[in-house]
């Protein structure tokens, strides 16, 4: 069992309460999964190109100098804002790959959680609404964003096997379920050069759908490809820079609820997530079909 | 008419208060505002008492039901009606997976959708929707009816034993074992009296009846080379 929460907004002016709708939700999936949470939050566009958003267990050791030196080491200015065990690094969009090298030289105890122009994903062990407190998630604000509670079943209780899942920029996945063939997939994506860092399956998940996707199909056509290749349990909810997602396997015993109005589409695994909505009253609310692609794009 | 508010109410608080309602209670109208999704709203009753529950409900509404009429205004989670014995419920909205799973009497309406696995295991329940329904539905069902006015997904009726199913409108796949079978007038007369019942307006004989063709009961040793 994991709670997914998802919320895509088509009204601009709900942007300021994303971080607060999407807090009250995966507060609200709690029983659902109470070992770890994390965020991904599509925000601010980063005005030097790209954010890396890493992540350290020793954050004041790790964090202290880490913009200096990485800027040194790369020959450009990088900003840091930090947040708890999280910080974000802004810096010019060519210079990722390199700088995730450097970074596993300059501090190997970190770990990359995202790279893109306007993803930041947060997660660690944990409570959902300590999480979303040790990270002001509440105060958060962006275009669309997607939240995990995890029961893990499938690999470690870690921040590392915690989701949301990113294998490409402004990419990410979060996963109720567990995959059977993930072994397998991994082993095939990492010879095509997808980056996967863990034993988890939902981040095989992620890795097929970035390698789908750089092989030139649309995040739809991404996910119609899942439903093919990958065996076992899975309702997934996807985010790219402007795109949200949501596939649930031919069995579709793994929950899930959506609502849509002109102002938003949420998910949830529960309809108990999406109460607190606006205008969730008159919402259209509906369970998404087995097997069925759904995405929308800004 | 009681009142229970769930935003102030505590679920467990509400579901004994309702459970302690005798056959010869005099509270026999209560409304429940403000279900917000909880689970397991109105589980376990044991008296001929009306439940209106206003709004959408989570996983296991009115489940073990006897005796009780529970109305749902909204929309229901997972396994609604879940076991019922006997009794009534009744769902405006659409219903999620596995409604009336196991249930062994009683009558559950679904006046919208159902989603996969409606009446999985079915021993005695009569389940009318007037929607459509989902795969796998009466998975393995032994007795009682399931009426759908709409169409049914995959592989309806799969292991089925005795319950009957009719559907009006198409069948996505029928699953192993189960077969189409001739609608007699006294299948009609059964289909006529739980729309009546169920209080939806549709011809009997606008529906196809479907049922086991009882080739999976035992053992075959025929089969054996497809183990």
């Amino acid at each position: 069992m994991c709670g997914i929460v998802g919320l895509f907004l088509k009204d601009k002016s709900l942007e300021l309460q994303l971080g607060a709708l999407l807090t009250d939700m995966l507060v609200t999936m709690t029983d659902r999964g109470p070992d770890s949470a994390g965020i991904a939050i599509y925000g601010d566009r980063a005005s030097a190109g790209a954010k890396l958003t890493v992540q350290s267990d020793q954050a004041d050791a790790d964090f202290d100098t880490l913009a200096a030196d990485l800027g040194r080491a790369l020959g450009v200015e990088i900003s840091m804002r930090r947040k708890d065990t999280h910080a974000v690094l802004e810096l010019p969009a060519s210079k990722v790959a390199e700088a995730r090298a450097k970074l596993a030289e300059l501090r190997p105890g970190m770990r990359v959680m995202s790279d893109g122009a306007t993803i930041e994903i947060y997660k660690e062990v944990g409570l959902p609404k300590d999480v979303a407190q040790r990270f002001a998630l509440s105060a958060m604000t962006g275009t669309h964003g997607i939240g995990h509670t995890r029961m893990a079943t499938e690999s470690a209780v870690t921040t590392q096997g915690a989701h949301p899942f990113s294998t490409g920029a402004d990419q990410c996945l979060v996963h109720n379920g567990s995959l059977s063939n993930h072994n397998n997939w991994r082993r095939r994506l990492r010879r095509e050069g997808i980056r996967i860092d863990s034993m988890n399956d939902t981040e095989v998940g992620a890795a097929y759908l970035t390698w789908k996707m750089r092989e030139g199909a649309s995040l739809g056509e991404a996910l119609e490809g899942a439903l093919d290749d990958l065996d076992g349990f899975f309702t997934f909810v996807v985010g790219t820079r402007d795109g949200f997602g949501v596939v649930r396997d031919p069995i579709a015993c793994k929950p899930a609820v959506m609502a849509e109005t002109d102002q938003y589409v949420a998910f949830g695994s529960e309809y108990r997530a999406l109460v607190n909505l606006p205008g969730i009253e008159t919402a259209r609310v509906w369970e998404p079909e087995p097997a069925t692609v759904y995405f929308w794009s800004h | 008419m009681q009142s229970i508010d769930l935003s102030t109410t505590p679920l467990r608080e509400m579901n004994a208060t309702l459970q302690a309602q005798k056959d010869q209670t005099n509270a026999t109208h209560w409304e429940i505002h403000n279900p917000r999704g909880a689970h397991a709203i109105a589980v376990g009753l044991d008296a001929p008492i009306e439940v209106t529950v206003r709004g959408s409900t989570g996983y296991y509404c009115a489940g073990m039901n006897k005796q009780a009429t529970v109305h749902v205004t909204g929309s229901v989670g997972p396994g609604v009606a879940e076991n019922m014995m006997s009794g009534t419920v009744i769902i405006d909205g659409d219903a999620s997976q596995y409604a009336g799973a196991t249930g062994r009497g009683g009558l559950l309406v679904i006046k919208g959708n159902a989603a996969s696995r409606c009446g999985i295991s079915m021993k005695g329940i009569d389940i009318v929707v007037q929607g459509n329904i989902g795969h796998m539905s009466a998975f393995m069902g032994q007795a009682g009816n399931l009426v759908v006015c709409g169409d049914a997904g995959d592989a309806l009726g799969d292991s089925l034993y005795e319950a009957r199913l009719f559907v009006r409108g198409t069948v996505k796949s029928l699953g192993a074992d189960c077969i189409e079978k001739e609608m007699r007038p006294e299948h009609l007369e059964i289909l006529r009296d739980l729309l009546a019942r169920a209080g939806i307006d549709a011809t009997p004989e606008e529906f196809r009846r479907y049922g086991s063709a009882r080739k999976l009961y035992n053992f075959d040793i025929d089969n054996a080379a497809a183990y």
